[in-house]
Formats: structure tokens, C-alpha cells, sequence
């Protein structure tokens, strides 16, 4: 009898998503799947979906999930987590979301220690609205709101958010992963299943950064887009664990 | 529990109201006139095994609120008018994935920082929605203590009822003064179960909460149920209290604190033999129409208001012009005096 190895996890449902070619939220969402499978936390889990590309990520995931508006999502969490302690929940936020206009509801959970999870998914730019510059953006990227690439005196610097929140007390866990190689991708299974455990251990506010590529808006082929990421995207947001 | 009468505030019976009524999540942020109501809340809500939080922002308050309400608990926020405005985005959204979430707004003087004084200038803002889209909340309108007490529980039933927003709407007095307030001798309520809130998927689907409607006529179709559920609320639930109908000639419109004041005038010209009436709208939204139906050209309304004339407009299309309707109100804090109102009515009779 041939043994099955591989299939779809239970936490994924049987639908094609709305992504492009070569984007890594399809990546980001099946892993989150299959930890949530092997942690066996399905029946408790609720996500909280982001506004932005992922905003339909509660058709694709097969558990409890709720919409938050533009960056709100952790406010919404911390309500969810409050009333229901024993549930894992989780928010899945692009780096607009969670480090440009949903910023203080990021600092402050993360300051307040809710026993959260987050994944963070940094691209660099804001995919749902067209390629606008994101505060991730990096010094000399182009986008349709910087056409002649991030200039430091115009639009600032790439904002590290990760690195930003990991001095906080309430913070227990950040760690930074990429999508460029398999070998990278299954380190971000890793980090993000630890990202779970820590919260039903009750350890307190954990976020995995995935720096996560975009073909369409960095206007460069799927595997283009993942060299990118490795020769100059990485530079500038260093991987491994920040605390 | 045994009979018990309290002298308490109107931001303190609003949070005895809301956990006699089982409210078990709050989330807030410190603006004056509606301190006393956060800190009761952050007192007692411990005691009472709730959630009490203090946001970080109201933006961060309405949507914990909306968070725990998607989870199934009863829950509420409250502020001040300048609050009020930054939580609009989250009662749209509230409003759009169908959650019942309690909201108080003891009302300041506007626009912009305004001042700390009591005012009823948000009156548009509460009854026409105030966030983007197609919606409404229930707006609850109490004159005294003892009805910010008794409404605030009618509140959560009704935000449970028809899974939406409800907005407790007073103002700065309503808020400070203390009154006696006769505290229910009932159970604290249970929360009701709810089939549709996050829970974890355990032996059912996945539960969705959402406003979001991509599909080409699907929006369309939802707005559709939602302006369903507000006709069921229109055709059901507006209250409110009349004085003197059978007989009057002038007709007073006021809610809240300042139909406290149109009383008094009332009381005073009906002494002087003036035959002298009163609606005061309990419900702000749906705007109660039936008592304005006189079937009687000769009478005429006055409605008064502390503000520049907002509940004037739905006086108005209530009337439909049968009888003509006149204003007087006072902005910016200023409220219109007993001897103001009676002044303007001599002027009509």
C-alpha cells in the first residue's frame, strides 16, 4: 500500500487563491496552515485578516476568522484574545498594515504583552492598491508614489519595525525570515510555529517578519523577485531572530 | 438582590447599567465630560470577572470593542464627542459585519476640540451614521439617571437582537449630575449564546465576520438585508414620552437634558393656564414619527435643542408640513434657559 505524504493541510481549504504569479502570500498562508495542523489547534484557532492583498485570507483558511479594518487588526485580536483566553489567535498583516497606518495599535499591544501572534508579511509595498511606496520600501525603490525611487530626504528611511518593538517588556519573541529559498521557507515554518507555541505557552506577544516577495509591483519575474530579496532586500532587514 | 436606591452619576448609572446588563468587555480612553464612566468601569469590571481596557486610542477602543464583540461577549466603549469622531470608522465597520457593540457618547461642544461644556451637537453625527456607507445604529436618548441606567440594559438587548450598534446619546449634565437611581433587583443578564461569533471551529464550519463583499452584486444584495433589519427596527421600536397631547396648542420637541428643561417651562405655563405640550423622542434613531400624526392644523411645534437645530430636520420631515415648526437652541455649550423657551412661546401663541 503506497503511503501519502503530502496533501493539502486540513487548515487550507480546497480553493485557488486571488494571487499573482510568484507572490509569497500563498507560501505564508499554507504554512500557517500546516503548523496550525500539526500543532492540532485548528478547532481553536481565529485569524484576524488584514486589509490589503491577504484581505480575503479567511476564504483560503479553513478555521474561525474575522476582517479588522486598515491596521487595526491587533486591536481587534486583543478584544478577541481578552474575552476568549483559550482560543490561539493570530493576525496576518502586510507591512503597510501593521508598520504604516495600523502602527500604534502595533506598538501598543506588543508594549501591553497580549498573548498574541503575528505574521508579518513585508513586501516592501502596497500590492492591493498598485505599487505604492510602503514604509518598508527600500532608499532607491521605485513605486508609483516614488517614481524616482525612496529618496531619505523626501520620504524617510525603510521603517524596521521589528526591530522597533523588540526593546518592549511585553515583547517575548521577534524573528525576521525570508521566502527566497526553500531552505529559507522552511526556516519561516519554523519560526512561525514557534510563534504559536509561544502563545499557548502563554509567553506573550510573538511576530515573524517574512520579507515576502511581489513579482507585479517590483515589476520583475518570480525568480527575479526572489534574487532580489537575497542580494539587496535582505541588507537592509537582516534575518534571524531579533529577540 | 435587595431594594436598593443609589445617588450616582449618569456616567456611573451607564456602567451600572451595562453590568447589571452582563456587559463583559469594555474598552476606553480618558476624555472629559465622560471620565467617571471609564474609571467605573475599570473599578468594577474586575470585581464583576470582565475585561476592562484601557486603549491606547479610541481607534484602538472601538475596534477591541468590535474584536470582543465578534468573539460573542457584550461589549461596549464610550467617549466624548471629539472621541466619538475618531470612532466612526469602527461603527462603520460594526455596523457592516453585523456586531453588537454598545457605544456612549456624552456629548461636548463642537466643532473641532470644542470645549468641555454639554451640548447635543452630535446629534447628525449619531442619527445619519457618521462613518461611510449605508448604515445606521440605534440611538438611545436618556433625560435623566435613572433612564441612563434602564436604557443602557435595553441597549444590549437590542444590540443583540438585530446584531448592531447602539449609541447612548447624552450630554455633559447627564453625564456629571447625580441623581437617585432605583437599581434593578434582577439577576445580572446572561450573555446571550451566539451561533455566529469566533469561537474556534470545533464540530461546525468556520465562522466569518466581515464586511468585506467583493462579487459583482453582492454588496447590493447585503445592503438590501441590512435596510430590511432597519425597517423591522423603524416599525417596532421607537419610543418616546408625550405630555399634554390632547389638548395642546404649542407643541414642545426636546430630548435628553433639554427636554428636562422643556418640563419645566411646560409646568410653568400650564400653571399659567397655556396649553402647552411635549414629545421628547426617546429613541433618536429610528426617529419616532407617530406622535407628530395630529390629525390638527392649528398646532405648532417648537423644538429646542442645544445646538444650532439638528433634530429640527426630522421634526420636520415627520411633519411633513402640516403645521409649522419653529427652533430654538443654543451652540458651543449654551443651553437655552426655561425663561427663553417661555419667552419664544408667548411669541408664537
Amino acid at each position: 500500500m503506497m503511503e501519502k505524504i503530502f496533501s493539502r493541510p486540513e487548515s487550507l481549504r480546497d480553493t485557488a487563491t486571488h494571487y499573482c504569479s510568484g507572490c509569497g502570500h500563498g507560501i505564508a498562508h499554507r504554512l500557517i496552515a500546516e503548523v496550525v495542523d500539526e500543532l492540532g489547534i485548528r478547532e481553536k484557532t481565529i485569524g484576524v485578516a488584514p486589509v490589503g492583498c491577504a484581505v480575503v485570507a479567511y476564504d483560503y483558511w479553513n478555521f474561525d476568522c474575522s476582517e479588522a479594518a486598515h491596521g487595526r487588526a491587533l486591536a481587534v485580536a486583543t478584544g478577541i484574545k481578552r474575552v476568549r483566553p483559550d482560543n490561539i489567535v493570530f493576525t496576518y498583516q502586510g507591512d503597510g498594515d501593521l508598520a504604516a497606518i495600523g502602527t500604534a495599535e502595533t506598538i501598543h499591544a506588543a508594549n501591553r504583552g497580549e498573548n498574541l501572534t503575528t505574521i508579518f508579511i513585508n513586501n516592501a509595498i502596497y500590492g492591493m492598491t498598485g505599487g505604492q511606496m510602503a514604509p518598508t520600501t527600500l532608499l532607491g525603490q521605485k513605486t508609483s508614489t516614488s517614481i524616482e525611487g525612496r529618496v531619505k530626504e523626501k520620504h524617510g528611511y525603510p521603517l524596521k519595525i521589528s526591530e522597533l518593538l523588540a526593546p518592549l517588556s511585553g515583547v517575548y519573541y521577534i524573528e525576521r525570515v525570508s521566502f527566497h529559498s526553500p531552505g529559507e521557507v522552511l526556516k519561516a515554518k519554523h519560526a512561525i510555529k514557534q510563534a504559536f507555541e509561544n502563545q499557548m505557552n502563554n509567553l506573550g506577544f510573538s511576530l515573524v517578519e517574512i520579507l515576502s516577495p511581489c513579482p507585479t509591483y517590483w515589476e520583475k519575474n518570480p525568480r527575479e523577485a526572489l534574487d532580489w530579496i537575497k542580494l539587496v532586500m535582505q541588507k537592509e532587514f537582516p534575518l534571524g531572530r531579533i529577540k | 438582590m435587595p431594594n436598593k436606591r443609589i445617588l450616582i452619576s449618569g456616567n456611573e448609572a451607564i456602567a451600572q447599567g451595562a453590568l447589571q446588563a452582563g456587559c463583559n468587555f469594555y474598552a476606553g480612553y480618558p476624555i472629559t465630560p465622560q471620565n467617571e464612566l471609564i474609571a467605573y468601569m475599570a473599578r468594577h469590571m474586575v470585581e464583576s470577572g470582565g475585561v476592562f481596557i484601557q486603549a491606547e486610542s479610541e481607534l484602538a477602543a472601538i475596534n477591541m470593542a468590535y474584536g470582543a464583540a465578534s468573539a460573542g461577549a457584550r461589549s461596549m466603549t464610550s467617549s466624548s464627542s471629539p472621541g466619538i469622531s475618531l470612532k466612526q470608522e469602527g461603527i462603520s465597520y460594526i455596523a457592516g459585519a453585523q456586531l453588537p457593540v454598545v457605544i456612549v457618547n456624552i456629548m461636548r461642544g463642537g466643532p473641532g476640540l470644542g470645549n468641555i461644556a454639554p451640548a447635543q451637537s452630535d446629534y447628525f453625527q449619531a442619527t445619519r451614521g457618521g462613518g461611510h456607507g449605508d448604515y445606521h445604529q440605534i440611538v438611545l436618548a436618556p433625560e435623566s439617571v435613572q433612564e441612563a441606567y434602564d436604557l443602557t440594559q435595553i441597549a444590549f438587548d437590542l444590540a443583540d437582537k438585530y446584531r448592531i450598534p447602539v449609541m447612548i446619546l447624552g450630554d455633559g449634565i447627564l453625564g456629571q449630575m447625580m441623581e437617585p437611581v432605583q437599581l434593578s433587583t434582577e439577576q445580572i443578564k446572561k450573555n446571550p449564546q451566539k451561533v455566529w461569533a469566533l469561537a474556534g471551529c470545533k464540530g461546525r464550519k468556520p465562522n466569518i465576520i466581515k464586511s468585506f463583499f467583493m462579487r459583482e452584486g453582492e454588496l447590493e444584495e447585503f445592503n438590501i438585508i441590512l435596510q430590511r433589519k432597519y425597517d423591522a427596527i423603524r416599525k417596532k421600536e421607537p419610543r418616546y414620552e408625550d405630555w399634554f397631547l390632547s389638548d395642546a396648542k404649542i407643541i414642545l420637541v426636546a430630548y435628553g437634558t433639554m427636554a428636562r428643561i422643556a418640563k419645566g417651562a411646560i409646568s410653568r405655563l400650564r400653571g399659567a393656564g397655556k396649553r402647552i405640550g411635549l414629545i421628547r423622542p426617546i429613541f433618536l434613531w429610528p426617529f419616532p414619527r407617530a406622535p407628530f400624526n395630529l390629525n390638527n392644523k392649528k398646532i405648532k411645534y417648537l423644538v429646542v435643542e442645544m445646538s444650532a437645530g439638528q433634530m429640527v430636520e426630522d421634526v420636520r420631515l415627520a411633519v411633513s408640513g402640516r403645521n409649522p415648526v419653529e427652533f430654538i437652541g443654543r451652540s458651543g455649550g449654551g443651553i437655552p434657559s426655561e425663561e427663553e423657551i417661555i419667552n419664544k412661546i408667548k411669541r408664537m401663541l
